[in-house]
């Protein structure tokens, strides 16, 4: 029978994921605002950002062995291919910011430091240049994965207010349901 | 189960929907605007404080705040006694390299040396378990007021009139009556004699920071960089009369009769001590450690030197030291990033033909 849900734990990643990456996108933002709390927050972003990249290896590679449900036959061809590209932009977002958060502090000759005193190689050689890029790229592209999160989140009250197609549900899990819809699991 | 759905109603039956999926976005996008710090634009972000120490006129390529300066380098020796204050690897390694940079107050790049009231040294220290130690030390024992806020306005209420060419003075009253700890800051400036040399300088941490040692005990410190070289008054015909980069020709033509050095010493709080406020020194009588001694061998020009690409944020610090909850240290990370990321663009530029 077909698959009518996420994997528990695809499910389970995305919802961490999801956490984690709006609390990376807030914190991101209030990092190069405030004027108090950069090093905190700083000691935050720095191994959240790499719990992020190793979530999402797990994630690409578990997506692999568990191909999430079909959409439904009768969304809108557009609407589909939007949905398509909008998930690969993500994915290709969640391993970007991380290796270019870390290749940046590499190219303007920071350390990046972890809990008990953990430092990661460099990816990148000190360089103004590189480091200009890297830290525009890691900036420009910070905004550009809230926007794409707020477009998902849309996204996915839509199916789930508006079409009621079973989109969000897939995501959101099967619920509390009576037993006898366990038929309809895989 | 979409089988089961009935025929989708007329578009109008999902205007609720609709404004709920808005307000989520719009709730979301609007606090994320807030924190970016768009929606209050009388909030002293990172980036404005900046804007307001450039005042429309950055000198391009070089730092915001102590542009003129010469890159150094040279070793760190620690004491028994450092290693017992704090676990870092910088007091039980035998000798660690430092890079850094002797420089003066102000966003001049071509300000006379002598007539600067604040030196600085900034340091960084590379120990071998792969950690590293940022310090940005300055001649003023103690910082000017006590939150980042009260720095900007103080740069506003400071900046030249138009029409004199001189700070007003009724801006100026006006702010060390809102801000009185100014006025011990005013004082040292007014009467804290100068020296010949960057050699025969003291450089404050100024901030606290916590030290932790191997038995898991930890304490509040300051510390400063004694100079070992003896002091040398300069009068005030003397400043005048100097070069331009007096300072930088001095410290060469000494260092070419051999290195210079300073005395790290630990300050020890006790119960009680101000440890968020960088305008209030503790009492003279607390204990002090000599911790280690800094070995300065060589200077060079930045335009030559490795100094120029480093960001010395004093919040870059080793396992066994931990920064203070200061708002004024945390608002040196947040501004020297702004600077930093700034210059780097501005060199990036200038380097591609």
């Amino acid at each position: 029978m077909a698959r009518t849900h996420f994997t528990r734990t695809a499910r389970w990643l995305h919802w961490s994921m999801a956490a984690m990456i709006l609390a990376m996108l807030f914190i991101g933002a209030a990092m190069v605002a405030s004027l108090e709390l950069r090093p905190l927050l700083l000691e935050i972003h720095r191994p959240l950002g790499l719990l992020i990249l190793l979530l999402a290896l797990l994630r690409l590679r578990h997506r692999r062995r568990n191909p999430p449900p079909a959409l439904p036959a009768d969304l809108p061809r557009l609407q589909a291919r939007i949905a398509g590209a909008s998930h690969v932009a993500l994915y290709a977002l969640m391993f970007a910011m991380p290796l270019l958060g870390w290749a940046m502090s590499s190219a303007g000759g920071y350390l990046v430091t972890l809990p008990f005193g953990l430092v990661l190689p460099p990816l990148a050689p000190q360089d103004a240049a590189l480091y200009t890029l890297l830290r525009g790229a890691h900036g420009v592209l910070g905004y550009a994965f809230f926007a794409l999160v707020l477009a998902h989140i849309a996204g996915a009250l839509h199916h789930a207010w508006v079409r009621r197609d079973g989109v969000f549900q897939a995501m959101a899990g099967p619920g509390p349901a009576p037993a006898t819809r366990d038929a309809d699991r895989d | 189960m979409s089988e089961l759905l009935p025929p989708a109603p007329p578009r109008w039956r999902h205007l609720l929907p609709y404004v709920g999926i808005a307000a989520v976005v719009g709730a979301l996008g609007g606090a994320f605007a807030w924190t970016a710090g768009w929606l209050t634009p009388q909030r002293v972000t990172a980036p404005r404080l900046v804007d307001t120490i450039e005042n429309g006129k950055p000198f391009v390529g070089f730092r915001r705040a102590h542009a003129r300066g010469v890159c150094v380098a040279g070793y760190f020796e620690p004491t028994a006694a450092g290693a017992a204050l704090s676990k870092a690897r910088v007091f039980s390694q035998a000798r660690t390299p430092a890079r850094g940079r002797m420089s003066i107050g102000g966003g001049d790049p071509n300000g006379p040396e002598a007539m600067a009231r604040v030196r600085s040294l900034a340091l960084q220290l590379d120990t071998d378990d792969g950690q590293q130690w940022r310090m940005a030390m300055n001649s003023f024992p103690f910082f000017a007021v006590s939150t980042p806020q009260a720095f900007a306005e103080q740069i506003l209420a400071s900046r030249p009139d138009p029409a004199t060419g001189k700070p007003d003075p009724a801006k100026q009253q006006a702010f060390a009556q809102r801000h009185p700890e100014v006025l011990d800051f005013m004082a040292w400036a007014q009467s804290a004699p100068w020296s010949t040399s960057y050699a025969s300088t003291a450089y404050h941490g100024v901030h606290a920071f916590r030290f932790s040692n191997e038995a898991g005990e930890s304490r509040w410190v300051r510390w400063s960089f004694v100079p070992q070289s003896p002091f040398e008054p300069m009068e005030v015909e003397q400043r005048q009369a100097a070069e331009a980069s007096y300072l930088a020709d001095e410290l060469a033509a000494r260092l070419a009769q051999g290195p210079v050095r300073w005395t790290l010493s630990v300050q020890l709080a006790e119960e009680g001590d101000p440890i968020e406020n960088p305008s209030q020194p503790w009492p003279e009588e607390r204990r002090r450690v000599d911790a280690g001694t800094f070995v300065l061998e060589r200077a060079t020009a930045e335009a030559d030197g490795d100094c120029r690409d480093i960001n010395f944020d004093p919040t870059i610090l080793p396992t066994g030291i931990a920064p203070s909850r200061d708002p004024v240290l945390a608002a040196r990370a947040a501004a020297y990033s702004v600077s930093f990321n700034r210059r780097q663009r501005e060199v990036a530029r200038q380097e591609t033909p």
